[in-house]
């Protein structure tokens, strides 16, 4: 595993470049990192060919350490900038990294239309509950009853499920993991990215400095203890009630369905655009009239 | 659609001539919303990039259409959008970004009246100062108007041409009236049209470095997926691409972005003169309002005034040096245009000389006619 993670390290970070990083210590962004660098190491995905978007906040910053094709967008729109990228250059295997409020807030409506779509798009959300970088704001998956500094007196408001959210609004692979989770995390990385279609990967993740500490959860030890208390795998939750699932994190594969990639299906209609371009070409050389709109 | 083979000769309206001038341009991908009075470039281009193998997408919105153009255009794409006044809001997020990235790409506003929903169906000139100023922070831009159907063509090709070299987001800024006007035109020659595509660098990629000067101030562009791998940020970034918040790199950075244009202005600015060698007075005008103002330029000749038009093309980066040399010639400037004196400002702004400068503004959703601006031609 030592070994593993320097190859890793050696092979896909920037290190020359701009370290030490922005993150906290004890941040779940950097396991995140790691799980997501160790996944692209194992499939064989040459660095030329991947691109790492992002968009802003703390999870934004991770294109800006590792050593592909990386691009860091304006705030919640980096699935938009992804799409263009993909359709401009289909070969290209594309990651979206994005946080909660990134995601689910300000880039709610592009996430949900991602989904719809059905690009080949891997969308991967650390989901920490919180706006970190610009101080401990709630966020759309900031608990009921939560402490931030934008809701002192308890969080009013009530949460989104983004795994639930993602499966809802048509993504073709949708899974959860948390960072303590790391090896598990790993393998469910690869699967959503090999995944050919819109996948969604849930990372379930520690602010101990703004979420933790207002809440009275500790530092990043304790918070991911309770992740590790409080995970259950998906197979295991599928026999459970809804009572004994409260305040648990499912994790595993929570939606895997096969239906037509838009970026494929539109490849077919440039083709029979295209022939039937050149036919109408072909007609125009034998009466000699062109015709600009058919 | 018939056309004439010898002449290449086109009935076209200025929103169907936009898009073969993008197509002659190289265009290969179009994202956008459905908005009037711009939705015909959105419908034709969904019909014509298919079958030269390009990509059309409708995105939820402007905001995301000009995310998907920046990365279309970062993945090798020659990217077009096309809006009007509430989309042209919502595109200028990503329009900044699009500037300080360098990403070429060309945004057509097709204007309409405002502010907000304001006249859907009615002709504009209102987002003049918008499109210079829309985005926040400072940064360079370039900003050409259309008057006909035919320029549409035409600077359609110069903005992809300029956006490519220059590494910038152009915008093209039509009208109601230029959009919807069907006009027979004569198209030039496909081999006549020159056409532009961005340096790409040919050193080794670990030499490669993206945002670094040169003497055009237009660094080379790797597409992702080329071998070249980089970083793109919006934030302030060195010349690697990784941000910095280093005065000396900042200042350097943001005015190398500024004086690439500055070094361009050039080929950037276009004007056209009509009877301006021995005016004595003169209309500035700039889209539709330059077509009714040429007119009255020649109804005033007939009556014995010495009269002229300028015509801007190019509106920003506001072609100083011209307009300044026309207003030191003549006694009095008229400055028609279809919003609250959006140009009229730059003129005054620009006036060294005694001229003076006659606003001319109507508001009310209908084009300025060329009686309305001869009557000031025979006046001043």
């Amino acid at each position: 595993m030592l070994e593993r993670a320097e190859i890793v390290r050696k092979e896909y970070l920037r290190h020359d470049k701009k370290f030490p990083h922005v993150w906290c210590p004890g941040c779940g962004n950097g396991i995140a990192m790691g799980a997501i660098l160790r996944a692209i190491q194992s499939l064989g995905l040459s660095k030329d060919e991947v691109v790492m978007a992002s968009g802003i906040g703390c999870s934004g910053r991770m294109p800006t350490y590792v050593d592909f094709n990386t691009i860091h967008t304006t705030h919640g729109r980096a699935l938009t900038f992804s799409t263009g990228i993909k359709l401009a250059n289909p070969a290209l295997t594309v990651l979206t990294v994005m946080g909660d409020g990134d995601a689910t807030a300000i880039g709610g409506n592009h996430f949900i239309h991602a989904a719809r779509r059905n690009i080949d798009l891997t969308a991967i959300i650390i989901n920490n509950s919180i706006y970190g970088m610009t101080g401990g704001q709630y966020s759309p998956t900031t608990p009921f009853g939560s402490q931030t500094t934008t809701s002192v007196y308890g969080h009013v408001e009530h949460a989104f499920s983004i795994a639930e959210l993602a499966a809802t609004a048509g993504a073709s692979f949708v899974a959860r993991s948390t960072v303590y989770h790391a090896a598990h995390l790993e393998e469910m990385l690869k699967l959503a990215i090999s995944k050919r279609g819109f996948s969604v990967m849930e990372v379930i993740s520690n602010c101990h400095v703004q979420y933790g500490k207002k809440n009275k959860l500790g530092g990043a030890v304790q918070m991911l203890n309770s992740y590790k208390d409080n995970a259950v795998k998906v197979e295991k939750a599928a026999k459970m009630s809804p009572e004994e699932l409260e305040g648990k994190i499912t994790i595993g594969v929570l939606a895997d369905v096969e239906k037509p990639i838009s970026t494929e299906v539109y490849r077919q209609v440039v083709e029979q655009a295209r022939l039937k371009a050149e036919k109408i070409t072909k007609e125009k050389d034998k009466d000699g009239v062109k015709r600009y709109e058919e | 659609m018939e056309i004439d083979e010898k002449q290449n000769k086109v009935l076209l309206q200025g929103n169907e001539a936009i898009v073969a001038g993008a197509l002659a341009a190289g265009c290969n991908f179009f994202a956008g919303y459905p908005i009037t009075p711009a939705s015909e470039i959105s419908e034709l281009l969904s019909v014509k990039l298919p079958e030269v193998g390009g990509t059309f997408i409708q995105m939820e919105d402007e905001i995301a259409s000009m995310g998907a153009v920046i990365g279309a255009s970062l993945a090798g794409a020659k990217a077009l959008t096309a809006t009007s006044g509430p989309g042209f809001s919502l595109i200028q997020e990503n329009l900044g970004y699009g500037c300080i990235t360098e990403a070429p790409c060309v945004i057509v506003n097709v204007m309409r009246g405002g502010p907000s929903t304001g006249l859907p169906t009615s002709v504009s000139q209102g987002d003049v100062q918008m499109a210079r100023w829309g985005t926040h922070g400072d940064h360079p831009i370039i900003v050409l108007a259309v008057s006909s159907v035919a320029d549409c063509f035409s600077i359609t090709v110069k903005a992809f041409n300029l956006s490519e070299k220059y590494r910038i987001p152009v915008i093209i800024l039509s009208d109601e009236v230029v959009a919807h006007t069907r006009e027979s035109v004569v198209l030039p020659a496909e081999e006549s049209i020159r056409v532009f595509d961005r340096v790409k660098p040919d050193v080794p990629p670990e030499w490669y470095k993206p945002y670094a000067d040169n003497n055009r101030g237009v660094p080379d562009m790797a597409n992702f997926g080329d071998g070249y791998r980089h970083h793109v940020t919006g934030l302030v970034h060195d010349e690697n691409g990784f941000p910095t918040q280093n005065g000396k790199e900042v200042d350097a950075f943001l005015r190398r972005i500024h004086g690439k244009i500055s070094k361009g202005f050039k080929e950037i600015q276009v004007t056209k003169t009509f009877l301006m060698e021995d005016a004595e007075v003169c209309v500035i005008a700039y889209g539709s309002v330059a077509r009714s103002a040429l007119r009255a330029v020649r109804d005033a000749r007939k009556s014995g005034v010495k009269a002229g038009l300028v015509q801007l093309v190019t509106l920003f980066p506001f072609p100083r040096k011209t307009v300044d040399t026309y207003l030191r010639q003549c006694r009095a400037a008229i400055v028609p245009e279809m919003n609250m004196g959006q140009i009229a400002r730059e003129v005054s702004r620009v006036n060294q000389a005694d001229c003076r400068i006659v606003k001319h503004n109507r508001i009310d959703g209908h084009l300025i006619t060329p009686d309305e601006i001869f009557k000031h031609l025979s006046t001043v």
